[in-house]
This record gives structure tokens, sequence and C-alpha cells, in this order.
């Protein structure tokens, strides 16, 4: 940490420090939104920063949801040449606020009163030692079932209600010749349908002690194992060709009806958006079987430490207009998620958001939010890791569900 | 040319057969080297229901172009949609300078190492053959703090400085086992005229390497121009390299994933190594024998 | 005066071949070993997320050899080193053997084999992918043309899938090999065979015997750039599998940068690099050994 420091104190005083009185705002924004209605997103964003005088740098690494990225990023600020705005979440915004790499976004968040407006699950992850080092773009749901109507219509099912009906219906499904999950065969996929079988199946407490407790009776207990049986039956439910296999492109299955659900969260409302499908008519979102849980995944963009005041005028222009009610609509509705604040108008939001909004509310008063694990939220990059690899190897092999658990647990500690 | 047939009769019914077979696996191989390229090119010309109605195999209907010229000019790249077009240039301002200094410096390097033979010169060999075999993972944090330092970070030269140091490795070997070849001989009869270092490498090495220089800068420009790793490490945006916009461009999507332009995008990015394999390749292999081979 | 010039530029010449080759040199010395002596370092270091220097001995190590991951991308390095090298050449010779026969499209069909080398991994990758889709590709093709149990399905099985790399980077290479052996034979001295010929003995024989024997430093170059390919194959790994199913076809290059860049875990990785770096040490240094003692005597 300290190394890091003198690094970059190093590196500002090699900098020659480009000094102008009324500098024009710069910002380089590393981001990995390149798919679908990310891209449409992320594009508002550049237009509503450049019409305010702005010069945007647009610096996207795209590939493996960030894979890439996380490389750039560490290349980039162990040169000592950080981009100012970087997309990153969850508790690495506070290990590289620990590094001393974040700037520090008080006195725009201050003015604009952030503190008020945004809620207490999102401010836990952009807030490091009191002070704001990250501006939250979006909360989006994790546990959500998409489900083609027409296809569930075939076998005469709706959109299951409890892990044993959504196992009856795929059983009928699959009997009728159709592919009951489009499926990602994708490590962090893995996760994600995972994370939402561990709520559903174990509950919210179970999920809290298991996933962000890392309490390891209950990372060994039945109740897992009655988790893995759920992913191995899900096994069954899922075409042969599911690995390495996009998110996206198993959303487009369920839009063209060649499967029934996806398990996935809302961003993938933004490729049915992008295709012109209407929620309710084309598809059906519906949370994912579970008493009241809620699994948060929220973007953020972290402000790093940059040099000179044109950037650091970027970085406050950014920061405003990321938060803006006006940004944080036009955004959100093309991205599927909805607003980090909460005050915004939610009228032209489609039905799925207004659940997803209701639910987050009411899961906030009922201390039944947590934080979702495949999207780093709940965990960061080691121990996420840990998770990931026991998963995926459990279901992509016949590894048995009480070895999955074993594993699970050496793997965890091995990370932690 | 060949070796055996020269002193086998051609005569026996067993001779055709033999002839037969060794075209039918000649041909076999044919295919499979040409699959994917039939693959990707078909499908580049292809449009988008074509793709998804017909099969892998099946030919285009009709030349369509539009993926191609969509893959240069608009296809987005992350918000910017401007196509391959402007990496196209920062791919070659990067290549062109770097191929140059490591082929010269290896050059060079391979010369003394073999005709100015001093104490520790083999160890010096050995210790710049090894450079060949660094994985480039290992190097990337360290190279990202070093060309923080320099300031080189996020430009053009950064990574002409990268790609030339890993280069050497490879250049150096080639020259070097060229060189070991020619007589010690020449070089001591000029030494007797006078001739000085650099006037030996220029007046007798450097017009006899042609055909080395060919199998080097071919290595390079191919090992360069493919590059994806250092590329998407040290540079961002707008000074990318091709390969690295090639990879953003096929992971951008709006809506519908456009096979015909991410194939299109393929084969604009792979065009000019392709050019250099299929124009060169003869004197590639012909470098190969002259030297480059020998353990 | 002039004889001080003269002496000075006496001495300058002899100074000369270090001087050349001392840029190069110190290039190497600082971004090859420095670079590994750092990494070195940082594998007995506790850094996590940014290099951090209070050094914990081995204990990375010894993380390192508990992960099913990193046994999985080692056991596979092996795997897929030995296939793709034994098969590289197996096909790079046979080839070169046969196109050796006076064929008379000989530049054509050369240039055929060759050009996959011109490719990127990532190009190869994706291409392969695709026909190597079950439900895409090849397989869906051959079922078409009514062979209705053809399977193909490597790439989404995780017993086969290093398989599948094995395959496509085969295919890149396979022809490189070709190219390597044909100059050889190009090169083989006539009259051995000639006189072997005369002997009576059969073609297959002279090739086995006596052409393919003789051939020792190429079979060397062929394993070491072979063996160099297969180390650094991240691209190819990222491009057709990015490691599935599940990290079934991970390989240690793609372990480490996993560990290092997304995990936060710095210290694993560069201990990973380590043992990769140990791995090549154990093929080259035999190879490089044999290579100084060889110029020796020219």
């Amino acid at each position: 940490m300290k190394s890091l420091k003198l690094a970059l104190m190093g590196a500002i005083a090699l900098a020659a420090m480009p000094l102008a009185a009324q500098a024009e705002p710069v910002a380089e924004v590393l981001h990995y939104w390149t798919s679908g209605g990310e891209a449409k997103a992320i594009k508002e964003l550049q237009q509503a920063f450049e019409k305010r005088g702005g010069k945007w740098i647009d610096a996207p690494v795209a590939g493996g949801g960030g894979d890439a990225q996380a490389a750039v990023l560490r290349s980039r600020v162990l040169a000592g040449d950080p981009p100012a705005a970087v997309q990153i979440k969850g508790p690495n915004i506070a290990e590289w606020a620990a590094a001393g790499a974040l700037g520090d976004l008080t006195e725009v968040a201050t003015a604009q009163k952030w503190d008020d407006i945004l809620p207490q699950a999102i401010k836990d992850v952009v807030k490091y030692d009191g002070h704001y080092v990250a501006v939250p773009v979006n909360v989006h749901r994790v546990d959500w079932i998409w489900a083609n109507p027409e296809v569930l219509a075939k076998v005469g099912a709706e959109v299951p209600k409890t892990w044993d009906e959504f196992n009856a219906t795929a059983d009928k499904l699959k009997a009728a010749g159709i592919v009951p999950l489009a499926y990602g065969g994708q490590p962090w996929q893995d996760a994600t349908v995972f994370e939402t079988v561990v709520l559903g199946i174990g509950g919210v407490d179970f999920y809290k002690k298991a996933m962000v407790d890392l309490d390891e009776e209950a990372l060994g207990s039945p109740t897992m194992v009655k988790v893995f049986d759920q992913m191995r039956k899900m096994r069954d439910y899922v075409d042969p060709d599911y690995p390495g296999r996009d998110w996206n492109l198993a959303t487009a299955m369920v839009m063209r009806g060649e499967a029934a659900m996806q398990i996935m969260g809302d961003w993938a409302k933004g490729e049915f958006a992008a295709a012109g499908k209407k929620p309710g008519v084309d598809y059906i979102c519906a949370p994912t079987p579970s008493e009241g849980g809620y699994i948060l995944n929220s973007d953020s963009f972290a402000m790093f430490n940059v040099k000179g005041e044109d950037k650091k005028e970027g970085q406050a222009l950014l920061a405003e207009l990321i938060l803006g009610k006006e940004f944080q609509e036009t955004f959100n509705l093309y991205k599927g998620s909805i607003p980090a604040r909460m005050d915004v108008p939610m009228d032209k939001f489609d039905a799925c958001a207004i659940k997803s909004m209701e639910d987050m509310t009411a899961a906030a008063k009922n201390n039944t939010l947590v934080g979702s694990v495949a999207h780093e939220i709940a965990q960061a990059g080691a121990v996420r890791g840990a998770f990931l690899d026991v998963v995926t190897a459990h279901f992509n092999s016949d590894m048995s569900s009480e070895e999955a658990t074993k594993k699970l647990i050496e793997a965890i500690n091995l990370a932690k | 040319m060949s070796n055996l047939d020269i002193v086998r009769p051609e005569n026996s019914s067993f001779h055709w057969v033999g002839r037969l077979l060794i075209w039918t696996i000649l041909l076999l191989f044919c295919l499979w080297f040409l699959m994917p390229a039939y693959v990707v090119i078909s499908t580049s010309l292809k449009n988008l229901e074509e793709i998804r109605g017909g099969s892998l195999l099946a030919l285009p209907h009709e030349l369509n172009f539009t993926a191609w010229t969509h893959a240069w000019n608009e296809a987005c790249i992350g918000v910017q949609c401007s196509g391959l077009k402007p990496y196209f240039w920062n791919s070659v301002m990067m290549v062109v300078p770097a191929v140059l200094f490591s082929t010269m410096l290896g050059a060079l390097t391979g010369y003394t190492l073999t005709k100015w033979r001093f104490r520790g010169s083999n160890i010096i060999f050995a210790l710049i053959l090894f450079g060949c075999f660094v994985p480039f993972q290992v190097v990337i944090l360290p190279m990202a703090q070093t060309l923080g330092i320099l300031r080189l970070t996020n430009t053009v030269y950064g990574l002409i400085l990268v790609h030339s140091v890993y280069g050497l490795a490879f250049t150096t070997l080639f020259f070097r086992n060229y060189y070991v070849t020619i007589p010690d001989e020449l070089i001591r009869a000029a030494t007797i005229d006078g001739a000085g270092f650099f006037t030996i490498f220029f007046r007798i090495l450097l017009p006899i390497s042609p055909p080395i220089i060919v199998v080097a800068v071919i290595w390079q420009f191919t090992q360069i121009w493919n590059d994806f790793l250092f590329g998407v490490s040290f540079t961002t945006g707008g000074s990318q390299p091709l390969m690295v916009a090639l990879n953003n461009l096929v992971n951008t999507t709006t809506g519908v994933k456009q096979y015909n332009v991410d194939m299109a995008a393929a084969l604009i990015t792979a065009a000019p190594t392709l050019l250099v394999y299929i124009v060169a390749g003869r004197y590639f292999v012909r470098g190969l024998t002259a030297g480059s081979v020998k353990g | 005066m002039a004889s001080v010039a003269a002496r000075m530029a006496d001495r300058l010449e002899r100074w000369m071949p270090k001087i050349v080759i001392a840029p190069g040199f110190l290039a190497i010395l600082l971004f090859v070993y420095g670079f590994i002596i750092w990494t070195a370092y940082i594998s007995f270091s506790k850094s996590r997320m940014l290099p951090n220097y209070d050094l914990i001995g081995l204990r990375q190590y010894e993380r390192l050899f508990q992960m099913d991951r990193w046994n999985v991308a080692f056991t596979n390095l092996l795997i897929f080193g030995a296939t793709f090298i034994l098969v590289s050449i197996i096909i790079g010779v046979l080839l070169a053997i046969l196109l050796d026969q006076r064929i008379r499209i000989e530049g054509a069909i050369r240039t055929i084999y060759l050009y996959p080398m011109a490719i990127s991994f990532v190009i190869t990758g994706t291409a392969w992918k695709w026909i190597m889709n079950p439900s895409l590709g090849l397989e869906t093709v051959v079922r078409s043309w009514g062979w209705e149990s053809f399977s193909f399905g490597w790439i989404v099985d995780q017993n086969m899938a290093v398989y599948a790399l094995v395959m496509a980077a085969v295919w890149q290479s396979s022809g490189f090999v070709m190219a390597l052996f044909l100059s050889a034979l190009r090169s083989v001295d006539q009259d051995i065979i000639k006189a072997a010929s005369l002997d009576g003995a059969s073609t297959a024989k002279i090739y086995l015997r006596i052409i393919l024997p003789s051939m020792r430093p190429v079979f060397m170059s062929a394993v070491v750039i072979l063996s160099h390919l297969a180390i650094k194959s991240f691209d190819l790994v990222v491009a057709l599998t990015n490691g599935g199913p599940g990290y079934s076809s991970t390989l240690p290059a793609n372990f480490m940068y996993e560990m290092t860049f997304r995990r936060n875990e710095i210290g694993v990785g560069a201990a990973s690099a380590i043992i990769m770096l140990a791995t090549v040490v154990a093929i080259m240094v035999p190879y490089l050994y044999s290579e100084l003692r060889g110029s020796k005597n020219v």
C-alpha cells in the first residue's frame, strides 16, 4: 500500500503539470459496456458530458465481463497514469480506496445531497472512510426469471413460483422437446444461477451466513447440499451447446422461442428492449422463487486520483451528470436497471422496473436485501473466484453435491 | 528438387497407387487447412438471415460486401462508431518501426556474436535466446511500471519499445544461426585488408543476408501485428492497435450479433499478414533452408 | 595529434562489438531478467491487489498447489503441450515428405499449408469455435448429409475441450513444421541417398533409417519453437473455449492472468508464473547447452 502511494507521488512529481485556469473538463472513461442496451446507455452519458462542454475519452475494454479491463486498470495505475473514471464495483472500490488510489468526491456529493437520495445499501458500497469515492449508476436485480409466455403456454404452464414448480414445469417442457432453461456456460453465469438457488432454497438468513459471512457450518450444511442437488437438476434442463455461450445469446434464445426461461439479472431486459420486445406481452419477468429476497447488483464508477485541473473538473462533471435525475432516467431505461437514487419518477419505466423498485424498498425495510456474489457486491475478487471455481466445476462435471460443499469450504479458506 | 524420384524408376503400377495416395492425403490436408478460411470468408459475404437459416458450409447466394464496408467504416467499437479504419493505421505506425528496429538490432547482434566473439559472448547469446520463452503475462505489471517511469504509457512509442525488445531474442537467433554458416576466413581476410567492424558488416554480410532478413521480417511482422496482450494492456481508446479494436468490435453488439461483420472485421485484420505470407511465403521457406533451421 | 586520433579510433574499433551489443543486451537484461527477478520477489511476498514488498516465504506457492484450478491448468499444459508438439511434428514431417515427391503445384499447396501461421490465435480460435460448435458447425452439416449419428462435440465436453485446443493449435502450426522439414529435406546429401538406393533399400526405409535420423537438429528446433508456442498459448484459449466448460481447458498462462488481474491475487499469480518459467527452463536448458557446445565447434 505504501509503495503504491510512493509510486503515485513519484508519478505526480514527474508529471509536467499542464496547468490551465479555465480548463475544459476532460474525462477518460474505462468501461466494459459494449453490448446491446449497455452500449446505448453509455453513449447517453457521453452525449450528456459533451453537451456540457466536456471532452470524453472513450476507453472500452470489451470481453469477459471486465476481465480484460481489470488488467488494463492495474497496468495504468502502476504506470502512474490512471483513467479518470473506471467501472468497478463492490468491495473492490474499498480495496482501491484503501490503496490510496481513489480521489475524493465529497464536494460534489455535498452539493448534490447524495446522503439524502441514495439508499443505505448503495452508500455502503461507494463510500470509504466516510468519503464518497465512487458514483453509483444503477441498481440491478439479479434474481429474475425471463420467460417466453408463448413457449410456456405450449405446456400449459406459468412462470414458476417455487423451485418444485420450476422443476415440474421444466420436466414438462423437456418432455415436449423444448429447452427449459436458456443457459450460458460461463463461470459467472453458473454463479448467477447458483446464488438465486441459494436464496430460494436456503432463504435470506442462510444466504447471509453462507455467502456473505462465509460461515463454514452453513457452507457445509445439508441445505447447501440441497442447493447443489438443484444445480445438478438444472444441468438436465439446458441444451447441450451451453458451454461458453454469452448471456445475451441465451437471452436471444428466449426471445426467439428456442428456450422457455432464462435466469439472469435485469440487464437481460436491455436486450429485450433493444430488440423491440414488450414486457408482459413478448416476455415475462418474475423474481426467482424466494421469500421476499432481493439480490442486489450495482454498477458504479470509481474516480481515480488524476492530476490536472481539467481532469478533476471532468470527474466532478461526470459525477454530477451520472447521479442527475435526467441521466438516471434515460440511462436506466436503456440498461434495464433501476435508478440508484430513490427520488426519480418511475412513470416512464416498465412493469419489471417498477416491481424491482417496490421489491427493493420492501426488502430494504425487511432486511432481506442481499449483495450478489457472482457480481462482486458481497465478495471481492479472490473469494468470489473461489465460489465461481467450485460452482462451475460442479455444474460441468459429475461431482457429487457433498463433494462440492467440501471443495467450496476448502477453496474459500484458501482464498480468504 | 526431389530426392528419391531421381533414383526410383517410374514403371510399376505400384507407383501409380502411390501417387494417388500421396495426392489424396495432400488434398485432404488442403481441405482441412482451408475450411476455416472458407467458413470465415463465406460468412462475411452472407447477410444475417442467410447465416441464421443456412448451413455453415453453404455458399453465399450473392457477393455482398456490405459487411466489409460496415466493418471498415461504421462498426461500433465501444461508443465510437468509426469502424476499424483508424485502428488499422495505429497498427501500421507501430509495426513498421518495431519490425525495423528489432531486425536491424538482431542483425548486428547476430553478426557480433558470430564474427566478433569475445569472452562471455556465448553466455550473452544464451541469455538473449532465453528471452524467446518468457511468457508475456509475466512481464505485464513490471512493464507497466517501467513504461510509466519512462513516460511512454498509452503511446505508440511504448509499444514499439516493448515489441522491439521482445522481438530481439528471435531476430538474434535467426541472424546468429545464419551467420554461423558463413566462413570466418572471409572476415579474417577483410580485416587484413583493413576493413573495420561496420565496413565488414555492410560490405560483406549484409549483401548476402536477404534470405534471412525475409524470415526475420515476416516473423516479426506477424508476431507484432497479431499481438493482443501488450496492445490491450498498455494502450486505451483511440491509440489501440487493430487487434484490440477487433476484440472490442466482436464484443460490441447492439441488439443482434452481426456475425458477418465480425468475420469481415477478422479478415480485414488478418489481411496484411496473409498477404505477406502468400506473396513472400516462398522466400520464407527458402530463408529457413538457408540457415535458421540449423539446430 | 593524428596518431592520438588513430589510437582512439583503433581502441574504439576494438570496443565496437561490445558497444554494438550493449543496448540490446542491457534492454534484455532489464526487460527479461529484471522482470523475472521482480516477479520472483513478488511470488514470495504477500501481494494481493497491488504489488506489496513484505515477504512471507513460500506461502503463495503452498496456496497455489492447493488450488484445484491450478492443478487442472498445469496438467492441461502437459497434455496440451505433449499432444500438440507430437501431432504437429507428425503431420509436418508427413506433409514435408509427401510434398517432396515432385508435386507439380507444390508452391500453391505449400502456401495453403503455411497460411495459418499468418493468422492470430484470436481469429483462429473464433473460426474453430464456430466449426466445432455442435449446433452451428460441422456436426450439423455432416448430419444434414445423412450421417445422423455423427457427433463432434469436443468443445462442449469437459474431457475433450483441451483436445479442441490441440486441434486448433495444430492447424495453426503444422504448416510451419512442414516448412522447416521441407527445407531440411532439400539440403540432404544426395550421395548418401543414391548409395542406399543402389543397395536396394526401399523409399520408406531410406526416409526412416537414413534421412530422418540425420535431421536431429531440425527436430530440436521444431520442439523448441512448438513448446514456446504451447507455453505462450493464451489468446487461443480465450478465443476458443475461454477455459471452459467450467475451467477444464484452462492453461497456466490463463490461470496467471485470472489470478493477477481478476482475483486480486498478484502473489499467487507471480508464483504460478515462476513455476511456468521453471518448466521452460527444464525444457530449454538442455537445448541451450547443446546450442552453445555446438557453436564452439563451428
